[in-house]
């Protein structure tokens, strides 16, 4: 911890606290992640996003995973980490694409080098390891940083890849964001081990836990841990001990499986709140500053807000165009069949009594 | 371009997937061959025998023994450049690494709109025949060939495993290449070099016939060939259809032939029920009906756990079992 939970720099804090522009660009990144955050929840409750699994109060994790990278760098997110996705420079609109509904992933993963949303626990993470291996393979100064949740670390895939990351020595820093919860089974159902952090042992792995409130914090671990990885030291395992302030998502009802009380705590040591103290008590935020940055966050929720909002007719034949690269004769075949039933549907719409009129006579 | 003479040399199928890799590991440098055992070992049936030697650690290479490790680490090399191809020690040992198959391997291209494509194989030596201890055996086509977004192709000899493998590494999609266990040691001619043809989607007419069609892949293709020598011999002419790829399915070819006799039986190691072999009775059922004099019969493994090696001789197709479901076939109504 760097800064306490009222905003003052600790003992450690004092000599490692990351320079006030980095802090106010993590700042300016976490009014704009709680901005676009409650604007998704908005968009759920008016029926224009299927689902939305938020990060309210994570926003410390999520703009600190993409603070701490170069642009060759890559983010392997989690279908929680959209607001990471977004402070990384992808369209917000494009990152909601999956819970949209108009396509599985909406972003083109190449352009920003963010690995499409991973529904599916810890999947990604040996994805990440290979991504990591064959930029070293190549020589490239490549880091991988994969986020994965407090479940997630229990699922086979978490071990495996930060076994296979270990015996590569891949550049990867494996981020795990304890949030305390998977969807309602606690973080005590999910592991016996002191921390997370612990994990890396058995690995051979370096892990360490950070106050994942504070971003300050989180800055310099996570940066120290990309950059150890960047040198060749191999993988590195950080947990950030972080609250998911809300329900797993709108389908969720939280108060079934945790006291009011608890959250209360948790809200106390917001993370936005804690950095926005300290750098107004220390003079390097102003009122314009601060207004500047809300504006931006603005335009990024009036952005989310219009694209959302925007209809687009999917085409069914793009759920015939990318099985692979070119269609089979069956899907070539399947496809005709669609679009004679969409044709027909079209028809039967617009002479409906028509229709009706014949299919009474066809049974007669 | 000048035409270099194409050297032919007789190998074995274990031999002709390893000359594939190693030619295909010649030509590009992004393909990498990785797996349990695969490297200075050269893998327990050998097809990787050399290539550590010849390529070095970083393009032959043992991992963690962790199958879906193993396939999800291939996916971030393939989504990084690379041309990774895998080696799953044994079918059933492949179970593990299921998911990755399924929800990343076969969907990353149609999740992403093409944006991100996966050109990696996963080599599974598969089926039975070998006295194979149990998890040894299993015929797993039917759970790939289920999947969409796959490939999955199966060679009968040393020469379609060599060209099949060529095709299936140049692929921009996922391939799941069945090397048929029992085959590995057969050997024979294979026409080497730059060679893809015939490649994936492509079945051929292995033997000519004019009475019935069998129509066989993998492991049961020299099975389909020996009932059809043993039919000749009691005078009666069958064709046999090998498949070669499962994924992308050759109706033409299959259709045609079975036209061309009115009679077709279906012969496959997997259990029957829900199997490839049911898809392949239902499409010719559906499509060449007016053309069949009798219904399409299905000469396959049991719906049982494959068995222990001292009964394996029960589950497994025989001559006699197909020769009698050719009987079947309905010759008094011709």
């Amino acid at each position: 911890m760097l800064l306490d939970p009222d905003g003052r720099p600790t003992a450690a804090g004092a000599a490692r606290l990351p320079a006030g522009e980095e802090l106010l660009r993590g700042l300016a990144g976490m009014i704009t992640a709680r901005r676009f955050n409650d604007q998704a929840s908005a968009l759920v409750r008016q029926g224009r996003l299927a689902v939305y699994p938020s990060s309210h109060g994570q926003e410390g994790c999520q703009v600190a995973a993409a603070q701490v990278l170069d642009d060759g760098d890559w983010l392997f997110p989690t279908y929680r980490d959209t607001a990471a996705a977004v402070a990384r420079g992808v369209d917000p609109v494009e990152v909601l694409g999956l819970l949209k509904g108009d396509w599985h992933s909406g972003y083109d993963p190449y352009e920003r080098r963010v690995a499409p949303l991973t529904t599916p626990l810890a999947t990604q993470l040996p994805h990440a390891v290979g991504v990591a291996h064959a930029a070293r393979l190549r020589g490239e100064g490549t880091v991988v940083l994969a986020m994965c949740g407090d479940g997630a670390t229990s699922e086979g895939d978490f071990h495996e890849a930060l076994n296979f990351a270990a015996v590569f020595r891949a550049p990867v820093v494996f981020f795990v964001q304890n949030n305390q919860y998977a969807i309602s089974v606690p973080l005590a159902r999910q592991t016996a081990a002191p921390t997370l952090a612990h994990k890396g042992v058995g690995y051979g792995i370096p892990g360490e836990q950070v106050d994942g409130n504070d971003l300050a914090a989180l800055l310099d671990v996570l940066s120290g841990a990309v950059e150890r990885a960047r040198a060749g030291e191999g993988p590195q395992l950080v947990e950030g001990r972080t609250y998911r302030m809300q329900a797993h998502t709108n389908a969720d009802d939280a108060t079934r499986y945790r006291a009011d009380g608890e959250v209360a705590a948790w809200v106390a040591r917001d993370p936005l709140v804690r950095l926005e103290t300290y750098l107004r008590t220390d003079g390097i935020l102003d009122d314009a500053r601060a207004a500047a940055f809300a504006d931006a966050a603005e335009q990024v929720a009036r952005r989310t807000r219009d694209g959302i909002n925007r209809d687009v007719v999917p085409d069914p034949d793009d759920l015939f165009r990318y099985v692979y690269s070119e269609p089979t004769s069956q899907l070539v075949e399947q496809l005709a069949l669609v679009h004679d039933e969409l044709s027909r549907d079209e028809s039967s719409r617009d002479e409906s009594s028509r229709g009706e009129q014949s299919r009474a006579e066809a049974h007669r | 371009m000048t035409t270099t003479a194409v050297a032919h040399e007789t190998l074995s199928t274990a031999q002709a997937i390893n000359r594939a890799l190693h030619d295909a590991m010649t030509e590009d440098p992004a393909v990498l061959m990785l797996g349990e055992d695969v490297g200075p070992l050269g893998g327990v049936f050998r097809v990787t025998d050399g290539l550590t030697a010849t390529f070095g650690e970083d393009r032959c290479f043992d991992t963690p023994l962790a199958e879906a490790g193993i396939a999800g680490f291939a996916v971030g090399l393939a989504m990084n450049g690379m041309r990774p191809v895998v080696e799953m020690q044994f079918d059933a040992f492949a179970y593990p690494a299921f998911e990755q198959v399924v929800s990343h391997i076969a969907k990353m291209r149609n999740r992403t709109r093409g944006r991100v494509e996966l050109p990696l194989v996963i080599r599974v030596p598969y089926a039975g025949g070998i006295g194979g201890v149990e998890h040894h055996c299993d015929s797993s086509e039917s759970y790939y060939a289920h999947t969409p977004g796959l490939h999955v192709v199966t060679p009968s000899n040393p020469s379609d495993a060599y060209s099949l493998l060529r095709s299936a590494i140049a692929s921009p999609d996922p391939v799941i290449f069945l090397e048929p266990k029992k085959l590995y040691w057969a050997k024979g001619e294979v026409a080497l070099g730059d060679r893809r043809e015939p490649g994936i989607g492509t079945a051929v007419v292995r033997r000519q016939g004019t009475d019935a069609t069998l129509i066989a892949y993998g492991p049961a293709v020299p099975v389909a060939m020996e009932a059809a020598e043993e039919a000749a011999r009691e005078g009666r002419s069958l064709q046999v259809v090998d498949l070669r790829s499962i994924v992308p399915f050759d109706d033409a070819t299959v259709c045609a032939a079975v036209e061309s006799t009115g009679r077709a039986v279906v012969i496959a190691e997997a259990a029957g029920f829900a199997s490839v072999a049911s898809e392949i009775a239902a499409r010719v059922s559906e499509r060449c009906f007016h053309s069949l004099s009798a219904p399409v019969r299905r000469v396959t493994g049991f719906d049982i756990p494959y068995p222990p090696p001292k009964l394996e001789h029960v589950q497994l197709p025989s001559v006699a079992r197909i020769l009698d479901a050719v009987d079947d076939l309905q010759w008094e109504d011709a």
